[in-house]
């Protein structure tokens, strides 16, 4: 049987990786973008010379021969679904007998005038990169659109290069729509104190012309005009379909799939960020174009290709950024506006970067999720208390099980502890300090 | 840059090229009161004082030691033909032959002990100053650039490694080039060493052909091509010529001190001072090697001050290179016990189990006894318990020198290590064969401490020990280990060649409780990890499949999980076991 994978991403390959361990099926892979498979969350390090294009490619070149992987390096113009039939821009034509499409997103943009322009570019793949670093060159002032995490790193990347940003963001505070509100005044409070310029409540009206077909300058919302050699458009990603609408496959915002990620025609499965889930689990949304899910699907979607039936089950959401110096993880549910029955506790650090934030249920007190900065936890355990419903006070107590701190670290989970007793007038105490042993005893307790 | 890093960098930069001028300021001039001081032997003295007046050296001032060195050798070569001649007529009276001949091998230390009483000029007569001038100066520029550091945010700072032509490194094809012509130079020094004997070199090479030979055929790596090439699109130039600074350095420090004596002298003050005897090349290496690990440690406080696991182990990197192998064996010296360094482990410290050195412990009273059993404690309760304990982070990046120069000085340079498959599997032979040679060097040692016989089979313990010094204590692990920071990262001795860290690992490998972990399924592939830990792991090929890295070569710098953008991974102790943890992850994630 040969199968072919379209997109080369983490999604594709882990699908290849794992259709290998399973079976002795031909398998080939398409992509356009680059020959490898390489980390795209890794692009910023490339540009800020913390490693080499070479260093973020997570295997080495012969790793696809000895496994019998075969790569492909074309652009997919077009499928021919009823005669299982990939045709490439040069017409060169692939016949398969399964499909699976990975084809990952494309930078949204929302009709800006001057969005053509030359120096206006979106941050998705290596090619963007490439433009990046052919117009940082004598580059006077960067202006982003879209306070996201994209948006974000392109403003780290221009300043490791010492050139001046400016960050355009709607919403009233960074990424609001995800983080709680202190969360974030932490994160915009630091993204100025690198020296940033980042305006909130602030959209693009449109690009400025020079005269020459580049872009010179941006006007805001507020009407005020920004002069600048380049303009990073990081508002959002959407699913990477364009090429697709019009077939029989069935498509809303991204290709539509069930359970077990087979979309509405026979032998065609997607995965990553190009799926829209008709029936997405509870807490989980249709699209997550988040790199696990991506790693994920492609595991489940190769188990299916390879006969064995295995639903789509990714858990509990988890998730992680950095914004500049400070690190982000989330586990579970943490909305950024409390809805009526949700309750949180939240610690900050007086004076450093750092914050803990458990969310809880109001009235039966199980602890529903975690949102840490600048403090690393045990995804596992965090996990296995969200999804065993463990009350906020046993949590609490055992809170140093959580931590996952280098050693030397100190350890603020007592005050987290006492910032609950001081709110609520209860007097527990912290009776679990950080360490393997006792997060081991109790991942495997039950 | 700040103005006062510019400002640094130009004084240190000034402090180098003094340092380097130094060596070409003083002229030699011999004289019979030079001879006298630098050579014990009354005949040979004698004899030498007179040949040379015959010729008409004595007074007779030359430029450079590149002019004296020779003129004193054919010195030295008439002298011992004369010698010989009058041995053969009649020996004086109570004095045995060895003692009046003038031996060959004695021929390096005489030259490098006239070269330095025969200096005459400014650095000569003013050590103090010019130290100030390149010491006091280099250490100045360096803080004042390094220390403006401590004012930025706190944070992982990497950005422009690969952009500095210090720091990328160097094409792999260079590369080559560069370890190709080390490793055939040195061997074929070795044949000059060895006194123009041929066998252990070829043995060498016939070695390093097997291991070449096993890796590409037996271990099928040939076929695995393009290897991760670890090359960057530009060599980085400053870096090569950092590379070949220290490579030269040390080609003059092990082989040709008779060339660096003007730096000698500049360490003659503090010297008298803390052992009350002159410097020698050893102690102004010490001393630059503290210096440097102390200096550069600073650097790497203002680096990784948000952590306080780097924070901690750079201290305690600092003091043990301070303390304990710089001041106290030269305090102990003053105090007329043996030279002792208390954290240096044999096999590392290979001359442990030498004669002169048991002798020397054994003849110096209780202390003598206690270092010598301390010793041997260290390597065989030590180091399994500790490394069970805490694995042998402990050692490698806590605690040894070597280690310490590694974290310190090399920390620009982490990210040259070769992370590709081939590379790990040729560290894995190398690595063990050099044990597997130190070991037997030792034994072979001991055999003729305890029988007084020198042959075993057809080999002279001798030889072996002459050459292990050669081509493992200073080629592998100064010309190789130190010059090549710049070229292919900071630990290719402790990777590649450590006999102790081989010892070390094997130990973290199959019985220790420490062990890398993963924070479940965080791992976004970037590879920081990877590119910045030092001893080439690919630790990101652990990390994305969810499972803890135990592998005998990690040293525990702690680097990977500092780097990691995600908070992946953490390094840590348990007494569960190492395997079955590996195996839970491993199959929580095919479950899926
Ligand atoms: C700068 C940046 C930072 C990010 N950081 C994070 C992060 O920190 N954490 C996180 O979870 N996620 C992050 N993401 C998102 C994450 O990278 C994506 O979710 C993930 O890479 C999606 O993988 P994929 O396999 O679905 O698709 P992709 O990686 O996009 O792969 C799809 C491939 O298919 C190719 N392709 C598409 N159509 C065709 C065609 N017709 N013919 C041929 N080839 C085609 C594309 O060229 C592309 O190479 C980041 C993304 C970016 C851009
Ligand atoms: S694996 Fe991590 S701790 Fe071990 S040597 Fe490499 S970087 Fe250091
Ligand atoms: S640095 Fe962290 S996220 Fe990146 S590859 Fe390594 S473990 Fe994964």
């Amino acid at each position: 049987m040969h199968i072919a994978i379209l997109g080369n991403g983490v999604a594709g390959i882990t699908a290849a990786r794992f259709i290998r361990k399973l079976s002795d099926h031909q398998i080939t892979v398409i992509s356009a973008e680059t020959d490898h498979f390489f980390s795209r969350t890794a692009l910023m390090y490339v540009y800020m010379g913390h490693m080499r294009y070479e260093d973020i490619k997570p295997y080495e070149d012969w790793f696809w021969k000895k496994n019998r992987i075969e790569l492909l390096r074309a652009y997919v113009e077009r499928i021919d679904f009823d005669n299982k039939k990939l045709i490439t821009r040069e017409g060169q034509s692939v016949s398969y007998d399964k499909l699976l499409l990975a084809t990952g997103s494309a930078s949204n943009l929302f009709g800006w005038p001057g969005q053509e322009l030359e120096g206006v570019r979106g941050l998705y793949s290596y090619p963007d990169l490439e433009y990046m670093e052919q117009h940082s060159k004598g580059l006077q002032r960067a202006v982003i659109v879209g306070g996201g995490l994209i948006g974000i790193e392109m403003a780290e990347m221009f300043h490791s290069r010492h050139i001046p940003v400016t960050f355009l963001v709607r919403e009233e505070r960074y990424w609001d729509m995800v983080l709680p509100p202190e969360e974030s005044d932490m994160v915009s409070r630091h993204i100025r104190e690198h020296g940033i310029g980042l305006r909130l409540s602030t959209e693009l009206n449109e690009i400025v012309d020079d005269g020459a077909g580049r872009a010179c300058a941006v006007i805001t919302s507020h009407g005020e005009r920004i002069d600048c050699g380049y303009v990073g458009l990081t508002a959002g990603v959407h699913p990477n379909i364009g090429f697709l609408k019009n077939t029989p496959l069935e498509t809303q915002r991204g290709i539509l799939v069930n359970d077990y990620l087979q979309t509405n025609i026979p032998d065609v499965y997607a995965a990553g960020d190009c799926v829209q889930v008709r029936e997405p689990k509870p807490g989980r949304r249709p699209i997550e174009a988040v790199w696990y899910v991506g790693r994920m699907m492609g595991e489940t979607a190769a188990y299916n290709i390879c006969g064995r039936p295995v639903t789509y089950e990714p858990g509990i959401w988890f998730n992680s950024a950095k914004f500049l110096d400070i690190e982000y993880q989330v586990y579970g549910e943490v909305p950024a506006q409390l809805p009526e029955g949700y309750a949180a506790l939240y610690w900050e650090h007086p004076g450093e970067r750092k914050s803990i934030r458990l969310v809880y249920d109001k009235r039966e007190g199980h602890i529903l999720g975690f949102n840490l900065m600048g403090v690393r936890y045990r995804q596992e355990v965090c996990e296995k208390w969200i999804r065993e419903r463990i009350h906020i006070e046993e949590v609490l107590q055992n809170l140093g099980l959580a931590n996952f701190d280098p050693e030397f670290y100190k350890e603020y989970e007592a005050e987290v502890v006492q910032l609950y007793n001081r709110q609520s007038g209860r007097s527990l105490e912290l009776r679990q300090r950080r360490g393997l042993s006792a997060a081991l005893r109790f991942l495997r307790s039950r | 840059m700040h103005t006062i890093q510019k400002a640094g960098l130009g004084i240190f930069l000034l402090a180098f090229l003094i340092f380097i001028a130094v060596l070409g300021l003083d002229r030699f001039v011999l004289s019979e009161e030079n001879l006298a001081e630098a050579i014990s032997n009354p005949y040979h003295r004698q004899e030498l004082v007179e040949v040379a007046q015959a010729q008409g050296i004595l007074g007779k001032s030359y430029g450079s030691s590149f002019e004296f060195v020779p003129v004193f050798k054919a010195l030295l070569k008439d002298s011992q033909q004369s010698l010989e001649e009058k041995a053969k007529a009649a020996l004086p009276e109570g004095v045995s032959k060895s003692e009046f001949r003038l031996g060959s091998w004695q021929f390096k230390d005489y030259t490098y002990a006239a070269a330095r009483k025969a200096s005459t000029g400014p650095v000569a007569s003013n050590p103090l100053l010019f130290f100030g001038l390149t010491f006091g100066l280099g250490i100045l520029g360096g803080l004042l650039y390094i220390l403006p550091k401590f004012k930025l945010l706190p944070g992982i700072k990497n950005d422009h490694i690969y952009h500095r032509a210090m720091t990328r490194g160097l094409k792999v094809g260079l590369r080559s080039i560069f370890l190709g012509s080390a490793i055939i130079g040195l061997l074929l020094y070795g044949v000059f060493y060895m006194g123009k004997e041929y066998f252990w070199p070829a043995v060498s090479a016939l070695v390093g052909l097997l291991i070449i030979g096993l890796v590409l055929l037996a271990e099928r790596q040939r076929r695995r091509q393009p290897a991760r090439s670890a090359s960057p699109q530009v060599t980085g130039w400053l870096g090569v010529l950092a590379g070949i600074f220290l490579i030269g350095f040390y080609i003059l420090l092990y082989w040709a001190p008779q060339h660096i004596t003007a730096w000698v002298l500049l360490a003659d003050p503090l010297s008298r001072l803390l052992n009350g005897g002159e410097a020698s090349q050893w102690f102004l290496y010490g001393l630059l090697y503290t210096m440097i690990v102390l200096v550069m440690g600073v650097r790497m406080l203002a680096k990784y001050r948000h952590n306080k696991y780097q924070v901690i182990r750079t201290f305690s990197v600092m003091f043990f290179q301070t303390a304990f192998a710089f001041l106290l064996p030269e305090i102990l010296v003053r105090l007329n016990y043996p030279y002792y360094d208390f954290k240096n482990i044999w096999p590392l410290n290979y001359t442990f189990f030498f004669d002169w050195n048991i002798k020397n412990l054994l003849s110096s009273g209780g202390l003598g006894i206690f270092m010598l059993v301390w010793g041997i404690v260290l390597i065989i309760v030590a180091v399994p318990v500790i490394t069970y304990f805490f694995g042998k982070r402990w050692y490698c990046s806590w605690v040894c020198g070597c280690g310490g120069l590694a974290e310190t000085l090399g920390d620009p340079y982490r990210q040259l290590s070769d992370k590709s498959l081939i590379a790990w599997k040729f560290e894995r032979w190398i690595i063990h064969g050099v044990l597997v040679f130190a070991v037997v060097m030792t034994g072979m040692v001991l055999y003729t401490y305890f029988t007084g016989s020198r042959n075993i089979l057809i080999f002279n313990s001798d030889t072996v020990r002459t050459w292990y010094g050669f081509l493992i204590g200073s080629a592998f692990a100064g010309v190789v280990g130190t010059g090549f920071y710049p070229l292919m990262g900071n630990r290719m001795w402790c990777r590649f060649g450590c006999p102790l860290a081989a010892y070390l690992g094997l130990v973290q490998r199959f019985k220790s409780r420490f062990r890398i972990t993963t924070n479940g399924g965080q791992c976004i592939s970037c590879g920081n990890c990877s590119t910045y830990c030092e001893m080439g792991i690919d630790v990101r090929a652990y990390a994305q499949r969810g499972q803890d890295i135990v592998r005998a070569s990690c040293v525990g710098c702690g680097v990977c999980a500092a780097v990691c953008p995600r908070g992946v991974l953490r390094l840590e102790n348990s007494s569960s076991d190492v395997k079955e943890r590996a195996a839970v992850v491993r199959n929580r994630l095919a479950d899926l």
